[in-house]
């Protein structure tokens, strides 16, 4: 089944977007078009491989852990490791830092 | 020319159709996810925007254009896109001639009422219509670079 419609994300903002970026004088009309689709087809790639190679698949469900753990596998995602860092408890970092101390102490 | 932060993100509701589509049915999506995704999407424009930016200012071209996106999916490993890309492109670019057609014929209708005048002339029209086209987007563009002087 394929869209009537070529592309779903506006032009209009991931010019905007494009425009924000240091340099850029001018961009022309298929090269903005190409760029907006690019984006949806990553959207996509980085949906379904996360999916696939997360966690959540047992359960059927996508969840951040499974973002930021294939940005971290991925090299095609590596760009994404520090928007999609990964999470850990509060807990069990302050334990960590705990551990840490006593490490300290016993110097 | 201020941006608010909001700008520079695109349509939740447009990313979350994307991720449906993509996704097998019945997948549970959290909302946490959704928003990780769409703010890597607008990363991934930087990127491929400053990418691409690259291989015009080697060319030394001020314009980016459909050849300079390419060059940076597969400098960034994205090669799976490129058919897609291309194939997209064509339809797109039938699309933009299309419209143009459509208001021409209108146009001519008004002037001429003959079909099968309206039939050979238009296949001349369509060498001229390709020409414009790569004109007006460098039209536009030039009022853009106007603005960023600004």
């Amino acid at each position: 089944i394929k869209n009537k419609k070529n592309i779903s994300l506006p032009i209009s903002r991931v010019r905007l977007i494009m425009k924000s970026s240091p340099d850029v004088s001018s961009i022309n009309q298929d090269a903005l078009f190409l760029t907006t689709k690019a984006t949806e087809l990553f959207v996509q790639h980085l949906a379904m491989s996360s999916f696939n190679n997360g966690a959540g698949k047992e359960t059927n469900s996508l969840s951040y852990s499974d973002l930021a753990h294939t940005a971290e596998e991925t090299e095609t995602f590596h760009f994404l490791t520090d928007i999609l860092p990964k999470k850990i408890l509060a807990r069990d970092y302050l334990k960590s830092l705990e551990q840490m101390q006593e490490e300290d102490a016993d110097f | 020319m201020a941006e608010r932060p909001e700008d520079l993100n695109l349509p939740n509701a447009v990313i979350t159709r994307i991720i449906k589509e993509a996704l097998p049915d019945g997948v549970n999506v959290s909302k946490e996810a959704r928003r990780a995704i769409s703010q890597a999407a607008s990363v991934f424009v930087l990127y491929a925007t400053s990418c691409a930016n690259n291989f015009a200012m080697k060319a030394k071209r001020k314009t980016l254009n459909a050849g300079d996106v390419l060059a940076a999916m597969e400098e960034m490993e994205f090669e799976r896109f490129l058919e897609p890309l291309r194939e997209a492109l064509e339809v797109y670019k039938k699309g933009q001639k299309g419209k143009k057609e459509v208001s021409e014929q209108k146009r001519k209708d008004k002037e001429k009422k003959a079909d099968s005048e309206n039939d050979k002339s238009r296949e001349d029209e369509e060498e001229e219509e390709e020409e414009r086209m790569e004109e007006e987007p460098e039209a536009e563009n030039e009022a853009e670079e106007e603005e960023v002087e600004n």
